[in-house]
């Protein structure tokens, strides 16, 4: 388990300075597909079961997709390569590493465990809610989909998110009607 | 390593600094896009991670899938938008956007 881990945390990381290094579009393209898979992995390996399917096919199924669709629209000849200046470079890198530093620090700095114990004593919990935290489990398709139709029988007095959900559905459609007007075809009205 | 929520929220922190520097130094259009397809997985990697070692539950679970539904919808509009700004300019070149400059 820990070796799959530190795999698939390395590949996440790795990948994503790849894509900000890389300078043409179709290389952090791939460089994209290798860390939100890997992240997908962490997901499995969090007992996200559900999640972790989703971030595949979603994401790196669908999104990524659309992106290299872009990519192929778009980069045509001296376009493929847009390099940022040095200057640009050094003064990204040198603020990147500085807020690295700085969220590395915080999340040292925070008594994880402590606040954890704080918040389950301030919500009246005795124990870890069931079913989808236990190491053994990670089997969460059947409270997430009651959850997304405002049941909660897994935790005592919970609220789903029938709203939320309906939202995003309606939500989904209307950006997927609005984008293909976007991006439909226009006629050429040449000004005479 | 042994896999704990600080391990987690480290790779979070790293994905979203590299999403942060690509959003801000790429300056072809779809560099940008993947950008914030990176800070928003950082924020996915938070929630799943909260989700299994806090007592946060399956909210958080059920948040990362919100966030990857509406990182899909975002995905498609921004596209859409690039495009129409290849066809209208000729290049994905976002310094190149400056019509609206005083």
């Amino acid at each position: 388990m820990s070796w799959f881990f530190t795999i698939f945390a390395l590949a996440a990381c790795l990948g994503a300075v790849a894509v900000v290094i890389s300078q043409s579009v179709v290389r952090m393209a791939f460089w994209l597909v290798v860390s939100l898979g890997s992240v997908a992995g962490l997901f499995f390996l969090a007992d996200a079961d559900f999640i972790g399917a989703a971030q595949l096919l979603i994401y790196v199924g669908g999104t990524l997709v659309l992106l290299v669709f872009g990519i192929m629209l778009t980069a045509s000849g001296p376009y493929m390569k847009i390099p940022a200046s040095p200057a640009e470079t050094v003064v990204a890198g040198l603020i990147g590493l500085m807020f690295l530093f700085m969220v590395f620090s915080t999340i040292n700095d925070v008594d994880w465990n402590g606040s954890k114990d704080r918040i389950m004593a301030a919500s009246g919990q005795t124990e870890k809610p069931a079913g989808f935290d236990d190491g053994s489990e990670g089997n969460t398709l059947r409270p997430l989909g009651f959850a997304l139709l405002g049941v909660r029988p897994d935790v005592k007095d919970g609220a789903g998110y029938l709203l939320p959900f309906e939202i995003a559905s309606v939500h989904l459609l209307v950006v997927l009607i609005g984008a293909a007007y976007l991006a439909r075809a226009k006629r050429r009205q040449d000004v005479a | 390593m042994q896999p704990d929520l600080s391990s987690y929220l480290f790779i979070g922190a790293v994905l979203f600094v590299c999403g942060v520097i690509c959003m801000a130094t790429k300056r072809n259009a779809i560099g940008v896009l993947m950008g914030v397809e990176l800070v928003l997985n950082g924020a996915n990697v938070n929630f799943v991670a909260f989700s299994k070692y806090t007592a946060l539950g399956l909210d958080g679970q059920v948040f990362s899938l919100f966030v990857i539904v509406l990182a899909a919808a975002e995905a498609a509009v921004a596209l859409a938008i690039v495009l129409n700004f290849y066809n209208n300019h000729l290049t994905v070149d976002v310094d190149r956007g400056n019509k609206l400059k005083g």
